[in-house]
């Protein structure tokens, strides 16, 4: 099954879907823009701050989503050797780091209105801020290893002690008594989000992931084209 | 209703500073990312040219190398 995702027999397509993807994302992060900023409703309680909900919310779940495919795919790349995986890792880390620094910020933003402070030591906000060393730790050693066996070795086991975090982060709120609030969204029961406000995020998370998809796949063009490069070298 | 787009009761600041680092971000790592590529596609193409015709057929008759010479990857 692997042989059909091998870099050879899908740059055909990785090169070309680069635009497509970017033209989807300005539509929906368009739409995105309008409903968070200007259609959706304000708080009761919050007022208009809650708007910031609207990009701090899928950009820590985008984070935390790429953080664990990254871990997912580095255990199975270093498993069973497939290169391929540690290159489709790499290209998503740089957006995934990013999301999480936005996620800090802009969390950081929304805490002064609502608690008074920019910043707090509180469980969820320490360990997103783990998360982003991890993150940085992960993108040092692609760039500090050359020879390829220690980078996929080393990269493998920063994500693997990166996902013990995840959980942690996830449940942070339930664990431990948190300024964070707890989640408003629940897959399994009813979300406490009413939908005015649930759409806007939804559409906003979409837009986000088709963000990240857009620097995925130009980040593992420019990966592969590195390779060949060495490869027209050698010829 | 402009000004109350802006301000939003006080916490304009707070609403509009988050979403433009948001975008921020965005354009800076779609710049750098957008850099780093041309850099390789760059890099790539001069060496091509640097190539003997011998090689040059050998590494023309790899479909990768075809697409990566084409302009489909242009954005």
């Amino acid at each position: 099954m692997f042989k059909y995702f091998e870099p050879n027999k899908i740059f055909s397509i990785t090169s070309k879907a680069p635009k497509y993807v970017l033209f989807l994302f300005v539509i929906v992060f368009s739409i995105g823009l309008t409903e968070s900023l200007i259609l959706s409703p304000e708080d009761y309680k919050q007022s208009h701050s809650v708007r910031i909900m609207y990009v701090h919310v899928p950009a820590a779940w985008i984070s935390l989503g790429i953080f664990s495919v990254i871990t997912f795919l580095s255990i199975i790349g270093y498993i069973f050797r497939i290169r391929n995986f540690f290159l489709i890792s790499k290209s998503l880390a740089p957006s995934g780091l990013v999301f999480n620094i936005i996620a800090l910020v802009t969390g950081s933003i929304w805490g002064k209105p609502t608690w008074g402070t920019w910043w707090a030591w509180d469980a969820r906000i320490t360990s997103m801020l783990i998360l982003v060393l991890f993150y940085i730790m992960y993108l040092i050693a692609w760039r500090i290893y050359e020879n390829d066996t220690k980078v996929f070795k080393i990269t493998s086991i920063i994500t693997i002690l990166g996902i013990v975090n995840v959980p942690i982060i996830k449940y942070s709120v339930d664990w431990w008594n948190t300024l964070h609030q707890p989640a408003s969204i629940n897959i399994l029961v009813k979300s406490s989000i009413h939908v005015s406000m649930l759409y806007p995020l939804l559409i906003m998370t979409a837009a986000f992931a088709l963000f990240s998809l857009l620097i995925f796949l130009m980040k593992y063009n420019t990966e592969l084209i590195k390779i060949k490069n060495k490869g027209l070298d050698r010829l | 209703m402009i000004n109350e787009l802006f301000l939003m009761n006080g916490y304009g600041i707070y609403v509009w500073s988050a979403f433009a680092f948001t975008i921020l971000n965005f354009l800076s790592l779609y710049l750098i990312i957008k850099i780093q590529y041309m850099k390789e596609k760059n890099k790539f193409v001069n060496k091509f040219g640097t190539l003997n015709s011998k090689r040059a057929a050998f590494a023309k008759s790899q479909n990768i190398n075809k697409e990566i010479l084409s302009n489909t990857s242009s954005i």
